[in-house]
């Protein structure tokens, strides 16, 4: 199936297959956009579910994929943009439709902030300052009632959009980012900023050595990795409607970036997706299944996936070509 | 009055975190993973105590004898078995591989025994004492004593026996170590092993001051990590510095901040230091 797969791929010629796969990808987008008139509440929770990890994975892609820092901060800057769409929204300061860009764009400052110092760091401590970060955003929600609600967390006004249910509006502004983050992967995928982030992945020290801005580029993946998680922090308090700091800190989403990525295939373009949609089906089978052992079920998966496949599911395809 | 109050309860405090770090520390800095199952293990050390002191009596202060012993049983295999096999990879793939065991076996002990909070409840309970308008918790202070005495019992091993100086030896220089004849592989293991057994020390202490429920594992892991970076890596000084001395600011910030506070002091203290001085406070370098 796959070799039969990697056949088909390699008889297409080389000038054609950039407009294939532009193809390609527009039948998927309009597959996604005619997705609603298909699917009942359920398939489109999943649906929004499953564009939502697609975000987290690309964007953890940026810092642990590309520039190969072992980040466990998405977690943290979800939290961050779900807080600050939460608070602007529950004041009635902002309309919807800004919520998930004032999210993403506080989640980018606080990520250039914080980012400056701790990219100094390698190795475990920089996963361990990483996911301190979480801790410490969590804590700050949990004590600063008068903000944040404290523990009682934040209920948000309800969305009427005016043609389209609730679900529906969700599940296109979640494709909305989707695509974004998408088209901006891409772009980096393909630029010299692209070139920057494999150069620190391979030897930092060389990377300087020729001239690049290593602090400047680590810090500029760091905010992508962190923006747009922030954006979907903001849809997603307004989808569920309530939030509260062990929901929107939890640290199981730091930890569920990096395995769809894994599975998916660290440092491609198309590779967090296939990871995300993937997980999804994981998740959802094992959440019906085994609704006592969830937790422990997807604890076997990591572990078998780490054990068995480091390099993801995508290594498969290229396995041959090499 | 309430400062020295308040220190000598930090230093009470500082005596249990050195037992909860000291086999986070020794995994770290010889294997170099983050075993994220420690949280676990120590609740696991803490219903062993608690089962122990309700079918057998046995008080959870002599209950380290057998359960250090059992944990090491458990953390040896667990490291031939499954951590073994990536002992070569990036932080990445051997940390997400123990959150993946972590989710296991903290799932696994929520299903066994809830995430009620239970109680060992001595027929007795431990006095406390007045010194001086001091008030001190002699249960605490046993708690202490014995920690101190299980980290001074491993200084010992470390320096003194065999198994001790190769644990030593691949921490230092895991390939010259093979050239003296160390098999890595079984120091591996051991050391593994040997973090798991402080970890059950730590639960079984720990089952006689606080309430045990598998929900706090998180909370003593992210403790084991705090006094780790404090204190630095490389050696057994580090996670006695780092764990006075979180058990000191904690208790001080009680004082200064509130008690809803002291986890985020932690924390920020934890970053501060990261950035300032990443090898600890008494660290050696070369433990990245």
């Amino acid at each position: 199936m796959v070799r039969l797969l990697r056949v088909a791929i390699d008889s297409v010629p080389a000038h054609l297959r950039v407009k294939l796969a532009a193809a390609i990808a527009i039948l998927i987008l309009i597959g996604l956009l005619a997705l609603p008139l298909f699917l009942d509440n359920y398939f489109m929770r999943l649906a929004t579910t499953m564009l939502m990890y697609c975000v987290l994975a690309w964007s953890w892609n940026f810092i642990g994929g590309f520039i190969g820092y072992p980040s466990f901060g998405i977690a943290a800057f979800f939290g961050f943009g779900a807080y600050v769409g939460a608070i602007l929204l529950s004041l009635k300061l902002i309309p919807f439709w800004l919520s998930p860009i004032a999210g993403g764009t506080a989640a980018l400052i606080g990520a250039a902030l914080i980012g400056a110092p701790i990219l100094r760091l390698r190795g475990h401590y920089f996963a361990v300052a990483s996911l301190g970060i979480g801790e410490v955003f969590r804590e700050v929600a949990m004590s600063w009632t008068s903000v944040t609600g404290g523990g009682m967390g934040i209920n948000l006004p309800p969305t009427r959009p005016a043609f389209l249910t609730e679900q529906q509006l969700f599940y296109y502004a979640m494709l909305a980012l989707t695509v974004v983050t998408f088209a901006v992967t891409l772009t980096v995928a393909r630029s010299k900023l692209g070139v920057a982030f494999r150069c620190i992945q391979q030897n930092e020290q060389a990377a300087n050595m020729i001239g690049i801005n290593t602090t400047l580029i680590k810090v500029i993946g760091f905010m992508l990795s962190a923006g747009f998680p922030g954006a979907a922090g903001a849809l997603y308090a307004s989808w569920v409607g309530y939030i509260d700091p062990s929901d929107v800190f939890d640290i199981l989403n730091s930890i569920k970036a990096p395995v769809m990525v894994l599975l998916g295939g660290s440092g491609t373009v198309l590779g967090p997706a296939i990871g995300a949609v993937v997980y999804l089906v994981f998740e959802e089978v094992v959440w019906r299944g085994f609704l006592q052992f969830h937790s422990g079920i997807l604890g076997f998966i990591i572990v078998a996936l780490v054990l068995f496949m480091p390099s993801g599911v995508t290594s498969l395809f290229r396995g041959k070509a090499r | 009055m309430l400062f020295l109050q308040n220190l000598i309860n930090g230093l009470l405090l500082g005596g249990l975190y050195i037992c909860i770090a000291i086999g986070f520390s020794l995994i770290w800095g010889v294997l170099n993973i983050i075993n994220l199952v420690h949280g676990s293990f120590i609740v696991l050390g803490s219903y062993l105590a608690f089962y122990a002191f309700a079918l057998f009596g046995i008080s959870p202060f002599i209950a380290p004898i057998f359960i250090m012993p059992l944990m090491f049983m458990v953390g040896y295999a667990l490291q031939r078995g499954v951590v073994n096999r990536v002992m070569d990879k990036p932080v990445l793939i051997t940390l997400t591989l123990t959150f993946g065991i972590d989710l296991i076996v903290n799932n696994s002990l929520l299903w066994a025994f809830t995430a009620n909070f239970r109680r060992v409840v001595f027929p007795e309970p431990y006095k406390t004492l007045e010194l001086a308008g001091l008030i001190i918790p002699t249960d605490r202070v046993f708690a202490m004593l014995l920690a101190l005495f299980l980290t001074v019992l491993f200084y010992i091993l470390l320096n003194g026996s065999r198994i001790g100086r190769a644990i030593v030896a691949v921490r230092n220089d895991p390939e010259t170590a093979i050239l003296m004849g160390v098999d890595v592989k079984q120091i591996y293991a051991i050391t593994f092993g040997i973090g798991a057994a402080f970890a059950g020390a730590a639960g079984s202490l720990l089952s006689a001051v606080f309430p045990i429920s598998p929900i706090v594992s998180g909370l003593y892991l992210g403790k084991a990590f705090v006094v780790c970076v404090l204190g630095g890596l490389g050696g057994i000084g580090g996670a006695v510095v780092g764990g006075l001395t979180l058990g000191v600011i904690e208790s001080l910030a009680v004082m200064v901040a509130g008690p809803e506070h002291t986890v985020l002091v932690g924390f920020l203290v934890l970053l501060a230091v990261l950035l300032v001085k990443p090898t600890g406070i008494v660290g050696k370098q070369g433990y990245e």
